[in-house]
């Protein structure tokens, strides 16, 4: 019996992380906080040669074929040093979306061009998940029309996967009646876009109606990866809040040798822990476990929110006025996390999935 | 990830469900509770037919009356899983078998390991912990009650408090100050006292759930013989942590937290405020669905310092948070009972119009856990200097000029 990451996992996060050490400081960060697309290309051809960018893409289409784990260990390192690349669309929601509904056909035209990393893939999912605006697409003749907002990866994508009631399309840059606009996040370090579209002529991934399970699926990928990204950024935070109580001297004495400091310290890495405990598991579940997979990812991303905003309140706080400036950075990984509570549902939402999958609420905001 | 415990614990498992489903007695568990009374003969004989099969004392070496098992902790957990799942009484639970025997197999005297071991594992010996005193409670190692040699003897006086089972028990093993000049931690010894001394007054000590779990001891010129001390003198603060690496190594049942999920489910699915299920009010059921997020959350990372255990992969400052964690968790999923069940939940003593299990007494009951064997704050003191490495508060003392630094 082995719960948890294996030496393989570990040198996975281990080369990444080398990597991102030497080719992403603060400075990268708020310059690709300044650029209209938040997505690095020179990063992005980093991660293409660590073999993360087709992770989940088996390997008879050029990816790695790797486990839902490995990609949890791929996502918590992009968290942990705020990496400006559309991982989270592109690697793990559109090839999920493809393998799952897709048409053999799909499949082989498609994966490949994931795995390769040089045609980007973005992904809409607000039809299906705590939508807003009720903006419905409706596909007819093989056009669709409405809109979507906070398209991942949509700006620097040339091809849009959409998720409405049931079924997945596909659009491509540049089709007529597509528009794309930015969609300007208080993350800067994430790309979204909204997108209209008017009459544009879409591919429907497999059969129009049948992929409610391939969407599940995809949710599900999406709830742990962002809580994978989170978790990553929440230790960011609090190694960053932990080095802090130790050098910051007030009162002749370093502030981390007072219990009020002290305290927050452990009660943040008492809620910090098991998470991570959480996360192995729901990645493992997502693979192994299919029947447990959604109740574990909903409750996932729910609970890793919920920590995760103590963790942002208390290790800026702790940093005084220097935590609200923007010398420090901190802020970047706080906007980071505050944007992934909120994606693809907050707390309240995921864990009304969570009662719906384990038959405790009726299907009030879900999918159908 | 492997969650297998491999052919060797299922074949494990099959042996102890069978054991439980054919010689398995029900749990009662008013007769298994801390405090109430000395173990019954029924409850001894049962202790006594685990022991043979090794479902109790299972590690303890043959020589004094145990099993004589390895220690496996995957086993431990499945007896323990087995015995639940199957409503299955398990052994005598007491500090004496808890404490104060892994104790003596570390550091006792041969004669002591003989003369006590075998009695106290079959329930024939009963003990109490003479640890805590009203001035020593997070700051244990300040401790007053004294002890001084004449002749044969040690002379005992002071007075203990928290001292569960006193008024039952035949021993208690108990921390004294024998070498006042010594700095706090080396003044201390660990002595083995009769109870039957008539220098002892055991007073019950009622708690906030009315009723006396606990006693207050009072020592005068108690007399214990010199050589019923355990390790050298002024090494009792080493003795006592010895016993504290045993129960830093047990692990709890990581399902543990889940059964209490389930409990508060089922009160949700039956209890109805103005004719609608609390399960089917979002304002509940939201509280709910964010405990079972954390019961979820504490469970796997239960398995994950289980692996750690069994694969020897040192456990840093995940396995100090465990207590912590569960603690408040167990507090807050009996408070949202006591929410559910409104003015209902508020009903005591075997009210005819209570329902459900007793929530409001586990409500109150879980302070034993967030308080006990170190309160919540000290278990954030050892968590950020053990775990983080965070230094100690420095010493203020008041004296007439104010307040003064005494560590820095």
């Amino acid at each position: 019996m082995r719960f948890g990451l294996s030496e393989e996992h570990k040198m996975l996060g281990e080369m990444l992380n080398k990597y991102l050490v030497a080719n992403l400081d603060l400075e990268g960060v708020r310059n690709a906080a300044k650029v209209s697309i938040h997505h690095s290309p020179s990063l992005w051809d980093g991660l293409l040669e660590q073999g993360a960018v087709g992770i989940l893409v088996p390997e008879e289409f050029g990816g790695a074929g790797l486990s839902m784990l490995h990609a949890e260990v791929v996502s918590e390192t992009l968290g942990r040093h705020i990496v400006p690349v559309s991982f989270l669309g592109h690697s793990i929601l559109a090839p999920l979306a493809i393998q799952h509904a897709g048409t053999p056909a799909q499949i082989g035209r498609f994966l490949p061009e994931i795995a390769s990393g040089k045609i980007m893939y973005g992904i809409a999912l607000t039809d299906v998940v705590a939508n807003r605006e009720n903006t419905r697409l409706t596909i007819s003749n093989g056009k669709v029309s409405g809109d979507a907002t906070f398209v991942i990866g949509g700006m620097a994508a040339d091809k849009i996967i959409l998720a409405t009631q049931g079924t997945l399309i596909l659009v491509e840059r540049g089709a007529p009646g597509l528009e794309i606009e930015p969609l300007s996040s208080v993350d800067k370090t994430r790309d979204f876009a909204a997108v209209h579209l008017n009459d544009a002529p879409c591919e429907v991934l497999g059969e129009e109606g049948g992929a409610d399970k391939a969407i599940e699926t995809v949710l599900n990928a999406a709830r742990i990866n962002i809580a994978a990204d989170t978790l990553g950024a929440v230790d960011a935070m609090f190694n960053q809040a932990l080095e802090y109580s130790r050098v910051r001297e007030q009162f002749d004495r370093p502030i981390g040798s007072f219990q009020s400091i002290k305290h927050i310290l452990a009660e943040m890495i008492t809620d910090i822990e098991p998470c991570r405990s959480l996360i192995w598991y729901a990645a493992y579940a997502f693979d192994e476990v299919p029947e447990e997979a959604t109740l574990i990812a909903c409750h996932t991303k729910a609970h890793m929110s919920e920590v995760a905003k103590h963790v942002n309140r208390a290790t800026t706080e702790m940093h005084g006025g220097m935590g609200f400036t923007d010398l420090l950075g901190l802020h970047f990984w706080f906007k980071r996390i505050e944007v992934n509570r909120q994606l693809l549902g907050g707390p309240e939402i995921t864990r009304h999935m969570a009662a719906v999958s384990q038959g405790w609420a009726p299907a009030t905001i879900s999918a159908s | 990830m492997e969650l297998n415990f491999g052919s060797e614990y299922d074949d494990f498992r099959a042996e102890v469900r069978d054991f439980c489903n054919t010689k398995g007695k029900q749990t009662q568990r008013s007769s298994m509770r801390l405090g109430e009374h000395r173990p019954t003969q029924e409850v001894l004989d049962w202790q006594a037919t685990l022991i043979d099969h090794g479902y109790a004392a299972r590690t303890i070496p043959k020589q004094y009356g145990g099993y004589g098992a390895e220690p496996d902790i995957v086993k431990s957990l499945i007896i323990s899983e087995e015995f639940v799942r199957s409503g299955t009484r398990g052994g005598i639970q007491n500090q004496g078998i808890s404490m104060l025997v892994p104790t003596l197999l570390e550091v006792g005297t041969e004669a002591q390991r003989q003369k006590y071991i075998r009695a106290t594992i079959f329930g024939d010996i009963v003990w109490c912990q003479g640890y805590s005193e009203p001035g020593s409670g997070s700051d244990l190692a300040s401790l007053k009650t004294k002890a001084v040699v004449d002749g044969e003897n040690f002379i005992v006086n002071g007075q203990k408090v928290w001292t569960s089972s006193a008024q039952f028990s035949d021993m208690c093993f108990i921390l004294v100050r024998t070498e006042p000049d010594a700095a706090k931690h080396h003044g201390i010894s660990y002595l083995l006292m009769s109870m039957d001394d008539p220098g002892i007054e055991v007073r019950p000590l009622v708690t906030m759930t009315g009723e006396a779990f606990f006693n207050e001891l009072f020592l005068s010129d108690v007399k214990v013989p010199v050589e019923n001390i355990v390790g050298e003198r002024g090494e009792g603060w080493h003795v006592a942590n010895v016993t504290l690496k045993y129960e830093r190594g047990m692990i709890a049942n990581p399902g543990a937290s889940a059964s209490g999920i389930r409990g508060l489910a089922e009160l949700m699915e039956e209890e109805t405020i103005s004719g609608v299920r609390a399960i089917d009010l979002p304002v509940y059921r939201d509280r709910l669905l964010k405990l079972q997020g954390r019961s979820l959350a504490n469970k796997y990372h239960g398995l994950r310092l289980l692996s750690n255990s069994i694969n020897q992969e040192s456990t840093g400052v995940e396995g100090l948070i465990v207590k912590l964690s569960a603690t408040y968790l167990s507090y807050d999923i009996h408070s949202l009972a006591l929410d559910v069940l409104g003015e209902f939940g508020t009903l005591y003593d075997g009210s005819a119009y209570q329902r459900h299990k007793d929530w409001m007494r586990q409500y109150i009951s879980t302070f034993m856990g967030i308080i006990g064997g170190g309160t919540a704050q000290i278990q954030k003191n050892v968590i950020s200097e053990r775990g983080l490495g965070l230094p100690r508060e420095p010493l203020v003392k008041l004296d007439k000029n104010g307040w003064e630094l005494l560590r820095k």
